[in-house]
């Protein structure tokens, strides 16, 4: 039977190198993921993932299961990426005054696109592929906060008073708080809602 | 139910995270509102857009970057698993300590006790001393026996007398 996270980070602090191996291989898709989603730049949402799984090591010797290892894990995560955000955000908008805010696609630049050879229907891609950008665009319009909720509570299947923790809010304002993510998703998104509906 | 007490409500009910009662009021307060309803189905749709984004995989450095970071870490130890890390160092700082505490007990005027006691073996020990080698040829050295002879304590009080 597999360990549990808490056994896993009770282990590392026993000094089982092995254990954080463990928790890296569990842990590192999702955090890059959410941080990905967070900063839209995958180097940099590569480099926060690294920063919080050093910070785990580094607290080890003071770990206390007294809450649940993601909800620790993702509020290291949450605070680096909202500070990050933040701090680039000056940066972001001086971009955008002089060129469209390139998103960085999916795929990533690393790993060369094969349309041809993975899409025989290309069109098609690239019709999926504009859809994917306004997805990714409407969620990189909603304020910090409420992004963070979001993705949390879509791609990491966190409970609410899991993710109220990380936001360091109570439960009812984080119900809010994604009511209003919602909505904003909604209308941004009614376009592509109205397409599928026709479809 | 109002439409606004749904509102905190909507997500858990497309969630299926509301509880058994919860539930049945979101039911009856659909069942009689066409607006709620539409929003409900919206945010579903918003919901499975949210789906389609793909995810990405970490680049095949990441895990390699971390462990290098990690293996660069300070190794934190506490005193006593230092001590425990170096059990020779444990041993020698002991005997120095032991070696520190002996010298400074030792007591001061050592050597003033086989003088002052007429201990024969102290006498034996300082006869051995270079100095007093030639014990022999001091006592029979010529000069001194031309000295008067020392005055005793009573032939002195005699004289006074």
């Amino acid at each position: 039977m597999a360990r549990t996270d808490v056994q896993l980070m009770l282990d590392v602090k026993a000094g089982d190198e092995q254990s954080f191996a463990l928790l890296l291989h569990r842990y590192r898709t999702p955090l890059v993921n959410f941080l990905y989603r967070m900063v839209r730049n995958r180097e940099q949402a590569e480099d926060l993932a690294q920063e919080v799984f050093i910070r785990v090591y580094r607290a080890r010797a003071d770990y206390v299961p007294s809450a649940k290892f993601t909800t620790w894990l993702f509020r290291i995560a949450t605070n680096l990426a909202l500070n990050s955000v933040r701090d680039t955000r000056h940066q972001r908008m001086e971009v955008s005054l002089d060129a469209p805010v390139k998103v960085d696609s999916e795929e990533g630049d690393e790993r060369p696109l094969d349309v041809a050879e993975k899409n025989p229907n290309i069109e098609e891609h690239l019709v999926q592929e504009a859809q994917r950008d306004m997805i990714r665009h409407a969620i990189d319009k909603l304020p910090e906060k409420q992004r963070a909720a979001v993705l949390l509570h879509k791609y990491q299947d966190l409970d609410y008073g899991e993710i109220s923790k990380i936001l360091s809010c109570s439960e009812s304002a984080l119900k809010s708080l994604l009511f209003r993510a919602y909505e904003t998703l909604r209308v941004e998104l009614a376009p592509l809602v109205a397409l599928r509906a026709k479809s | 139910m109002s439409c606004t007490r749904m509102e905190s409500r909507l997500l858990g009910y497309i969630d299926g995270r509301l509880k058994e009662k919860e539930q049945r009021e979101m039911e009856k307060h659909l069942a009689a509102c066409p607006a709620c309803t539409v929003r409900v189905n919206e945010f579903r749709s918003v919901s499975s857009l949210l789906d389609e984004l793909p995810q990405i995989e970490p680049s095949a450095a990441f895990d390699v970057r971390v462990r290098a970071r990690i293996a660069a870490e300070p190794v934190k130890q506490n005193w006593w698993s230092w001590l425990g890390a170096a059990p020779r160092v444990l041993v020698a700082a002991s005997m120095l300590l032991l070696a520190t505490v002996w010298v400074g007990h030792r007591p001061a005027d050592s050597n003033n006790v086989a003088s002052s006691s007429g201990d024969e073996t102290q006498i034996m020990q300082d006869q051995d001393l270079p100095v007093l080698e030639n014990y022999d040829v001091l006592a029979n050295f010529e000069p001194l026996t031309e000295l008067p002879e020392p005055v005793s304590a009573d032939e002195s009080t005699e004289q006074d007398m």
